[in-house]
């Protein structure tokens, strides 16, 4: 990348999340809990120009390494994102997020009647098809295919 | 371990294996003494009201010889001081050699299965999985018809009625040919249809009954439930669309069979039950030796 053409400026250490399907950002920023209330340094762009998606988001957050949980959560609502591990300015670990066949307490089952919405020791549990993505309930079959991040818990 | 939960689970084959158990243990359903199951207990854990699964249950253990608990009247059981099923799963899996369970939450048999350390047979979960039901059926259509090459219509209430989703999920497995009739506003969810055809079901669908008579071998039709909907107006407008009537089955081909889950409200005609083509009651009676076989598989194991 250019200098240049950076829209925003490069960071020392953290992550860069790019590639996020257009309009996902905020998601990705309340998956990672990140609010007005946080300290975190993030720098956020949307609807970038991309030569492969047409349009995408970007997410940089500063001093921060992300948890394997929480790419799983990002892969839910921007399945192409890269992540990259800044340290020192330089990539040093560059990955394509990839949808586990299996989620568990990542998402919150649609059905109010299910038995995971109740005060029952469990937690939620879906199998994921991953084109197009569909989570399917173990427990009541119940299969969400749209507005994902609204399920996250 | 041998849980019965949802019919997803299963492979034709061991759909199979259960059906030709069920065929082998039909003399003893019809009272040929048995002792199979002798000095096993089965706890029955209903947690809604039902009769007939829970009698057909009971027949099946005591016809092999085994004995049944139950939970008694929920209002002084532990339930109504606020247990967790999860706990009561835990504690009746120590009196009991497997445990037969109907919960009003959809899912609550596959959280059980996870908690218990006897086998777990789902006898309806909400508007859930209800697979001994779907097991009966197909094995009234193997005994009273045929299940290869099978032409079936599945009448009434599509969108809804989980028991006819699962029946349609199990029939996709033998390639059944299926016509779908409902009314426009209760007809088969896409999600659902979507399922059936990648399992590579033939689907066609209609809102005429009289339009098919002629081309099926099993006419599937179940009650239009009033609890299912929100609005009672909206049930008045679809209730008693559809009516088998001796003069609906005029247009019948000569080896069809006509078979409904019961209870019945006026989707069949009683003139109906006299004809060479009604099945329902021997579907009822079906549900013994399949429940026998079920009963026998989760329990020769433990």
């Amino acid at each position: 990348m250019i200098e240049k053409e950076m829209r925003v400026r490069r960071i020392e250490h953290g992550t860069v999340i790019d590639h996020i399907t257009a309009g996902q950002a905020l998601n990705v920023l309340r998956i990672l809990g990140i609010s007005g209330t946080t300290n975190a340094v993030v720098s956020v762009a949307m609807n970038v120009p991309s030569e492969v998606m047409g349009s995408k988001d970007i997410v940089k957050v500063e001093d921060r390494e992300l948890e394997e949980e929480e790419v799983d959560r990002i892969s839910l609502i921007a399945p192409n994102a890269t992540i990259n591990i800044i340290r020192d300015f330089k990539v040093i670990e560059k990955y394509l997020v990839d949808l586990p066949e299996r989620l568990e307490g990542v998402v919150k089952c649609a059905n109010p009647n299910c038995i995971s919405n109740t005060n029952e020791p469990v937690t939620s549990k879906f199998t994921v098809n991953k084109k197009p993505i569909e989570l399917r309930c173990i427990y009541c079959d119940l299969v969400i295919s749209e507005g994902i991040a609204e399920h996250l818990i | 371990m041998y849980h019965i939960i949802s019919m997803r689970d299963f492979s034709r084959d061991e759909i199979d294996l259960i059906l030709n158990k069920a065929k082998q243990l039909e003399p003893i359903a019809k009272g040929k003494k048995s002792d199979l199951l002798l000095g096993k207990i089965l706890a029955t854990l209903f947690f809604e009201p039902s009769t007939r699964t829970r009698l057909s249950f009971e027949t099946a253990m005591k016809r092999l010889g085994g004995e049944v608990i139950d939970l008694g009247a929920l209002e002084v059981s532990s339930v109504a001081k606020g247990e967790t099923l999860a706990d009561t799963i835990r504690v009746v899996a120590n009196y009991a050699d497997a445990i037969v369970l109907r919960h009003p939450r959809e899912g609550a048999a596959r959280m059980a299965a996870e908690y218990s350390r006897v086998p777990i047979i789902n006898a309806g979960d909400g508007a859930g999985h209800h697979p001994t039901q779907t097991l009966l059926d197909l094995y009234t259509i193997m005994r009273e018809s045929s299940l290869s090459g099978l032409r079936i219509a599945l009448v009434g209430d599509l969108k809804y009625g989980r028991t006819v989703h699962s029946l349609a999920y199990a029939l996709s497995l033998y390639h059944a040919d299926m016509t779908l009739v409902s009314p426009k506003q209760l007809e088969m969810p896409d999600v659902i249809k979507k399922d059936l055809k990648k399992q590579g079901a033939v689907i066609r669908e209609t809102t005429k009954l009289e339009d098919v008579m002629g081309d099926i071998d099993v006419l599937y039709i179940t009650r239009i439930q009033k609890e299912r909907f929100p609005d009672p107006a909206e049930y008045l407008k679809v209730a008693g669309s559809y009516r088998v009537t001796e003069e609906l089955i005029k247009k019948a081909s000569d080896s069809l069979i006509i078979m409904h889950p019961l209870p019945r409200m006026d989707e069949i005609a009683p003139a109906v039950d006299r004809t060479k083509y009604a099945r329902y009651f021997e579907q009822s009676f079906y549900g013994v030796p399949v429940r026998m076989a079920l009963l026998v598989m989760a329990m020769e194991t433990t």
